[in-house]
């Protein structure tokens, strides 16, 4: 698998806390048996009602793969098609004040690093992004910074998740193999697996 | 708030011993020992998955994942699937009207058949939402792990379960190693005070915590929900509490197994019987958080000021009780006024107006939340009292075939029928868009489920207020939000 410590390109920004999954993608796209084609329909209902105002439209953000958001998102669902969506309509990293923790646990299954900054950090990323979309924006996981025309602020990474993108050891089930029988003799010592001996 | 000494774990031992465990250990930390298979190189835990629960949304790529990675489910008894989320309310009958959707029956079909997963469909007798079948057929006991690729997976807590809900990668993990890699929450104990008043229900409680706590308040943490109120629950009414942790941006949520939690599970079909039953219940006692349990936070609630709550903004925080007016942005934390404008200018509701009276033009009483017999009861009594007003569309959904069948046995079909509520087949229905029942344009629909994020209905504009079914079926009488209590 591979390892991935750092992330450079274009950031768009979408403002806004609370950003649920069912915003990310409707529902109705969950109607099917694969991820395929999810990319076009990210924030849809959003976008739709936007009228092209929405930064996802915007052309100056086209080919972005840095999302910076608000707090809290990707709160709501679970559904794995949020990230997968994001993913597939380009993004490859996540960079906010704060995420939902299924979103966040389902973006690191995915090998897609999200890093928090502190509000006044973000905001100035945010601001100096939007003033000029055209720089790079670099997420560091090695150094955990962020690093823009602003400046390099630090960023927090939780660290079981940082080590898992850097060691490339991000896609579980290969690790949780390698437990090999110690599942098998975990599930012998669950009394509810044995009858509650007593 | 104190932070209690944490328990160590021997590191990927091929075998070893149950760690040791404080007295003062909560729930949370011996069932986490009891699952704990080793520590993983990232420093979080492989813990040991009990009960794997799937339905047709979230599994279908996992098990081509799996295909891909040419993988065996490793445990395929620890799994059950049933169909709930794309399932139509009217008519059941296969093939499906849609045919995205009767794809989805046909994988998930064609999954469980090739790996020995029994699968509860609706020609079993025993469908329905995945967090009401897994409670009543007994599936879900004290001190297991579960997981489901369902945020409101949280619900399962009520029975003292640590229940986590997972994406399509994890479920893909959990179908080939039956474990998941997971860090150990904190665990906040939310203590509800005092007694619940007449016409307030467990709903009401869960909104006025996450109203309280905030909708990401619950972030790091476990929820464990006790104190009077809560000690005085039905399991049923538990559940609804357990339910929206998640709303509150708890990773799960539980309270502790009880008298009342053993009573319950007695003869359901998948619980222990005979002596095992005894024996059971010796270990679920033993995994309650004793009197003097360390947490890494406590809140409390006073459960005698709660009233009938109602959501009037965009997320599940948003809410009021049915007496007050509507905040005003300025009195808020500069942080959340932006979140608040956006909620009225979504809701197109005003500042400083009650929320009673506001008009409704559909009425929805299902849903995990809400969706189990005693809601039913509950939304029955009001039903008895009126019919539905005009204009207004009014669905009651059972949340499971048996839910149904024992609403049937008790004549409460009837009663709503006879109100002008329809009365239709278990499924998530109106809780949110994959299926028929879907809101249109700018209506404003009074819902017993638990999520009023825009669009979440199915309209892309159509707005939600979340309360309690009671609530719910009294808003559908009046055809405007009401105090359930001058109805009842
Ligand atoms: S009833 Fe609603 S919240 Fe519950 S599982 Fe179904 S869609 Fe999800």
């Amino acid at each position: 698998m591979t390892a991935i410590d750092r992330i450079e390109g274009r950031a768009c920004v979408l403002r806004g806390n609370d950003i649920d999954t069912d915003r990310i993608i409707p529902a109705r796209y969950l109607r099917a048996i694969t991820f395929d084609g999810l990319g076009e329909h990210a924030f849809e209902d959003d976008r739709i009602q936007a009228k092209g105002d929405h930064p996802f439209d915007d052309e100056r953000f086209a080919g972005a793969s840095l999302l910076i958001v608000g707090a809290n998102f990707g709160c709501g669902s679970s559904r794995e098609h949020a990230p997968q969506a994001l993913m597939r309509s380009g993004f490859r990293a996540f960079i906010g004040e704060s995420f939902a923790e299924i979103f966040a646990g389902n973006c690191t299954a995915l090998g897609l690093p999200y890093a928090m900054l502190d509000a006044d950090d973000l905001a100035a990323l945010m601001d100096a992004v939007v003033l000029d979309p055209e720089q790079p924006v670099l997420l560091d996981l090695e150094a955990r910074t962020v690093s823009s025309r602003a400046g390099t602020v630090a960023a927090k990474i939780p660290d079981g998740v940082r080590r898992q993108l850097l060691e490339g050891s991000w896609n579980a089930t290969r690790v949780l193999l390698d437990a090999g029988e110690a599942i098998e003799a975990t599930s012998a010592r669950i009394p509810y697996l044995n009858d509650f001996p007593g | 708030m104190g932070v209690g000494p944490r328990p160590c774990y021997p590191t990927g031992a091929m075998t070893k011993p149950t760690p040791p465990i404080s007295s003062d250990a909560n729930l949370l930390d011996k069932v986490w020992n009891a699952h704990t298979v080793r520590e993983l190189p990232s420093g979080q835990t492989q813990l040991f998955i009990g009960l794997h629960l799937i339905h047709e949304v979230t599994s279908p790529q996992a098990f081509a994942m799996l295909r891909e990675m040419k993988l065996p489910v490793r445990f395929p008894q620890r799994t059950l699937a049933t169909v709930d989320h794309i399932i139509p309310t009217l008519s059941q009958q296969r093939p499906l009207a849609d045919d995205l959707a009767e794809k989805m029956m046909g994988a998930i079909e064609t999954n469980c058949a090739e790996h020995g997963i029994r699968l509860l469909d609706t020609a079993s007798g025993q469908q329905g939402i995945v967090h009401v079948i897994g409670p009543e057929l007994g599936l879900t006991q004290p001190g297991m792990t579960i997981a489901c690729g369902d945020s409101h997976t949280s619900t399962h807590g009520a029975f003292g379960a640590m229940a986590f809900g997972i994406g399509t990668s994890q479920v893909r993990d959990v179908l080939a190693t039956q474990c998941l890699a997971l860090s150990k929450p904190q665990v906040r104990r939310i203590d509800v005070s005092g007694k619940l008043r007449p016409g307030v229900y467990a709903k009401d409680v869960i909104l006025a915590i996450i109203r309280e706590l905030g909708v990401n308040g619950g972030v790091g943490y476990a929820y464990e929900y006790g104190g009077p109120a809560i000690d005085a629950m039905s399991i049923e009414e538990r559940l609804t509490v357990c339910n929206m942790s998640i709303e509150g941006g708890a990773r799960c949520g539980y309270a502790n197994p009880d008298e009342t939690t053993f009573e319950y599970l007695r003869g359901r079909e998948f619980a222990p019987r005979g002596a095992a039953f005894d024996r059971a219940v010796g270990w679920w006692k033993s995994l309650a958080s004793p009197p003097g349990a360390t947490y890494d936070d406590r809140v409390e609630l006073d459960g005698n000021a709660i009233a009938p709550s109602v959501s009037w903004g965009i997320n599940p925080g948003q809410n009021i009780g049915i007496d007050e007016r509507l905040p005003f942005p300025a009195d808020a934390p500069p942080e959340e006024r932006v979140s608040l404008e956006e909620a009225y200018g979504y809701m197109s509701l005003k500042p400083g107006e009650p929320i009673e009276g506001t008009p409704i033009q559909v009425a929805f009483i299902g849903s995990c939340t809400n969706g189990r017999i005693s809601d039913l009861r509950e939304a029955a009594r009001v039903a008895r009292t009126g019919r539905v007003a005009p204009g207004v569309k009014a669905l009651v959904v059972p949340g499971s075939q048996a839910v149904a069948r024992q609403a049937e046995a008790e004549g409460l079909h009837e009663v709503f029928r006879a109100a002008g509520f329809e009365w239709r087949l278990a499924g998530c229905s109106m809780c949110l868009a994959m299926n028929p029942d879907k809101l249109v344009d700018r209506e404003i629909c009074a819902s017993s489920s638990n999520r009023n994020f825009k669009g979440r209905q199915g309209s892309p504009t159509g707005r939600t207020l979340l309360m309690s079914p009671a609530m719910v079926a009294a808003a559908a009488i009046e055809g405007r939000v009401v105090d359930v209590r001058g109805v009842l």
